[in-house]
């Protein structure tokens, strides 16, 4: 196994976990948890393509990495602010029970 | 004064704004009424004589002001106005014996409830006449000779309670419309010839050298030129307003009127209309095509149509007075007859002799109507001249002043102005070169107006009286008329004196004066003697007849008159004028009625029906939009909507509100795309 399949491999898991965390669990933090997992993954990815990819001088990788690093802090925050406005309106964080948003 | 001739227009201006101020004064304000009347035409007389002091200088033609009125596509109309001395010796003498007339009024009409709307409309009437006299523009002549005609209507037809006025107001404006279509015929060809109605217009005018020799030049139906056409037309308008045969039935019956307006109307001006519309047109009747283009003539065939009507007219009319025992229907028959001299002298002798006659007429059969209110009035509405009788002991003023129109009319030699222009009328028939018939038809004319003025006299001066309600029924005896009626007689009998002084052929002032400064001299010749002579013989034959033939009247309180009595087939002839108005009630009236009771046939079964076919189309027609819309084009819709709907309900089953539910398909959908990914590359 090569080093890249290795990371793809990893990454895949991570994803899945993620996944799993997102459509499985009712509690929203936990979804919220599972997000970032999947977000990582997806890092993950970025990073083993650059390294073991055609061009590693370029950083190019890395680069989207640290962004996407970025974005997933900002959509924490966006991700628990609203978590916290849903229990502060229903006083339980279960995802489920918030179907209020329906059209 | 240069101003004024510029101007002249404020004339009949003056009367019109009083006639809309009394339109809208409460009717009690009577002396308002009659007082502003009565100024407005004061004022108007006083402008007409600083106008007429204007064109009395030796050199004065005529003045003209024209302005566009409005265009309408290629077709410009004017407004204008003329001021020659045509037109001023008409205001003149229109402003004069209408403001005495108006004074009279005020006398006559005193007892009136609707004594404001009288004044009114006399004033309207003035206006339209004055109007009427010093249009330029044949359309404001015809406007304002149509407003005359519809001030006539309103003034015959004044005491419209009485049936009697009804039907006379309606029978004269009829009568006189058929006349007009005539003349408005003329208008409207002269126009479309001369492409314009402005009598003078710096040579492009209708009545001036360069129009004439074009309508001359050209020949239209039986041989006539258009210029013989059109004046026939307008002459058929003329006897119309002027009540000539065949046109002349609504003027007696006209009399229903109150009597001012019958001597100011139906006597010295309205009527005179036609014979003013002669005038003022002449150079077109006169018109024919000469050795060098155009030339004048009297012997065109429009002036001897307009001569033989006129001298046949005079001595119808004048046979239709001889019978009648009405006082004002002598007097209209009367008119009639002057009238037809008045076309005679217009024809034969040219405008001026016309005019002439025209203008002592309007003051001696003013005065003669005038009289004619006074008697009336003094006798409580009693116009029937066999219950009258003996007035001169009772009435010396009116008498006196009755005996100088009458002497007038008649007449009688020297000092009265009715005789010098009759004289230069039958002067201009006698000298005309087609005929000698009109002037033989004048004189015999002549003879008859002298003899039923005579019997007129005789009947309700003369003898005693003959009224049996005289003192017998509660009524006072007859009296002597208040000083507002007396006065306008004196002065118009004093006028009809002095008017004379003007009219003479030794010193033919008005005569010179009409006809312009270039025509020559007339000479005083052994045929005029001879003329003067025959024409004393004929008045003083008909007064002495008369005078001879109602002795009895003369000198007794006896109400037969021999005449009738000894002629009875004759008298009743004559008495309903030849029975004309029976013959136009047989036939004219008759098809009327069969004409109008066909339009209502037609109305009632075929228009209707028609109507009610179309009626039931549409009725169809609105049912089956009705069906296509409630059922074709709502069920469509309602289907339309339905289904939208549902489509709708099933979409929002899946907008849930629940985020983990929507995940789950992001992730199946994700899964799908995956895999669909992955077997593609697979097959590829």
């Amino acid at each position: 196994m090569s080093p890249l399949s290795a990371c793809l491999v990893l990454s895949c898991l991570l994803f899945a976990c993620g996944l799993g965390a997102v459509l499985i669990r009712r509690n929203a933090i936990v979804v919220l948890i599972g997000i970032e997992l999947m977000l990582n993954a997806a890092n993950l990815n970025f990073i083993a393509f650059w390294r073991y990819g055609p061009n590693p001088e370029a950083l190019t990788g890395l680069m989207f990495a640290l962004f996407a690093l970025a974005i997933a802090a900002a959509e924490a925050a966006v991700g628990l602010a609203l978590i916290i406005a849903v229990y502060r309106r229903q006083r339980s964080s279960d995802v489920d029970a918030a179907d209020e948003l329906r059209g | 004064m240069n101003w004024l001739t510029q101007h002249v227009w404020l004339i009949p201006l003056l009367p019109l704004v009083a006639a809309g101020i009394i339109a809208v004064t409460p009717r009690t304000q009577r002396r308002f009424a009659s007082g502003l009347a009565i100024g407005a035409l004061a004022s108007a007389a006083l402008l007409s004589l600083l106008a007429f002091a204007a064109t009395l200088a030796p050199e004065y033609t005529r003045t003209v002001v024209n302005t566009p009125w409005f265009t309408a596509g290629e077709l410009t109309l004017h407004l204008g106005w003329i001021l020659d001395p045509l037109s001023a010796a008409m205001l003149v003498m229109i402003t004069f014996v209408g403001s005495l007339i108006f004074v009279f009024s005020t006398g006559y009409l005193a007892e009136d409830p609707n004594y404001a709307r009288f004044f009114g409309f006399l004033s309207l009437f003035a206006s339209a006449m004055l109007g009427l006299v010093i249009a330029n523009s044949l359309l404001v002549l015809f406007v304002c000779w149509e407003l005359v005609g519809v001030a006539s209507y309103l003034l015959i037809g004044f005491w419209f309670t009485k049936p009697a006025a009804a039907e006379a107001a309606k029978k004269a404006f009829l009568t006189t419309r058929i006349g007009d279509l005539g003349l408005f015929t003329a208008l409207l060809w002269l126009n479309s010839e001369t492409g314009t109605l402005l009598c003078y217009d710096h040579g492009r005018g209708c009545l001036e050298t360069t129009a004439l020799s074009g309508l001359v030049a050209q020949t239209t139906v039986l041989g006539l030129t258009m210029s013989a056409a059109i004046s026939l037309l307008a002459f058929w308008g003329a006897a119309g307003k002027s009540g000539q045969l065949p046109l002349h039935v609504w003027l007696p019956d006209a009399m229903e009127g109150p009597t001012p307006v019958s001597a100011l109307i139906h006597a010295a001006t309205m009527v005179a209309a036609g014979v003013f519309l002669t005038a003022r047109l002449y150079p077109l009747l006169s018109a024919t095509s000469g050795a060098e283009g155009l030339a004048f003539s009297t012997t065109t065939p429009a002036l001897i149509t307009i001569a033989w009507v006129g001298a046949l007219t005079a001595v119808f009319a004048a046979l239709c007075a001889l019978a009648q025992n009405d006082l004002k229907r002598i007097l209209a028959y009367s008119t009639v007859s002057q009238l037809g001299l008045m076309f005679v002298g217009v024809a034969t002798g040219g405008p001026a002799v016309g005019m002439l006659h025209l203008l002592t007429h309007a003051f001696f059969k003013a005065l003669l109507f005038l009289g004619a209110g006074s008697v009336i009035h003094a006798n409580h509405h009693e116009q029937d001249i066999r219950r009258l009788g003996g007035l001169r002991r009772f009435m010396p003023v009116t008498f006196a002043t009755y005996a100088v129109g009458m002497m007038a009319l008649s007449g009688i030699p020297i000092f009265f102005a009715g005789f010098w222009s009759k004289d230069a009328v039958l002067h201009g028939a006698l000298e005309w070169p087609v005929s000698r018939g009109p002037f033989v038809l004048c004189v015999i004319g002549a003879v008859l107006t002298a003899f039923y003025m005579t019997r007129q006299i005789c009947f309700v001066f003369l003898g005693e009286p003959r009224a049996p309600h005289a003192g017998s029924h509660g009524h006072a005896e007859p009296h002597e008329s208040p000083a507002v009626m007396t006065a306008p007689l004196m002065i118009l009998a004093a006028c009809t004196v002095l008017l004379s002084l003007l009219c003479t052929p030794f010193w033919p002032a008005v005569e010179h004066y009409l006809t312009g400064p270039s025509e020559g001299e007339h000479e005083i010749t052994a045929g005029l003697w001879g003329l003067l002579a025959l024409s004393t013989l004929a008045s003083f034959t008909g007064v002495g007849l008369a005078a001879w033939a109602y002795r009895s009247i003369r000198t007794s309180s006896t109400s037969t008159d021999p005449w009738a009595r000894r002629y009875p087939g004759v008298a009743s002839v004559l008495h309903q004028a030849f029975g004309v108005d029976a013959l136009y009630a047989a036939t004219i009236r008759r098809a009327g009625w069969g004409l109008a009771r066909a339009a209502a046939w037609l109305d009632r079964w075929l228009w209707v029906g028609l109507v009610d076919l179309v009626q039931t189309l549409g009725k169809v027609s609105g049912w089956l939009s009705r069906k296509v819309d409630e059922d074709a084009l709502n069920g469509g819709f309602d289907a339309g909507c339905a289904s939208t709907q549902a489509s709708g309900n099933w979409l929002s089953r899946l907008q849930n509100g629940r985020a983990p539910r929507y995940l789950r398909l992001v992730a199946v959908g994700m899964a799908l795309l995956t895999l669909w990914l992955m077997l593609g590359r697979n097959a590829r």
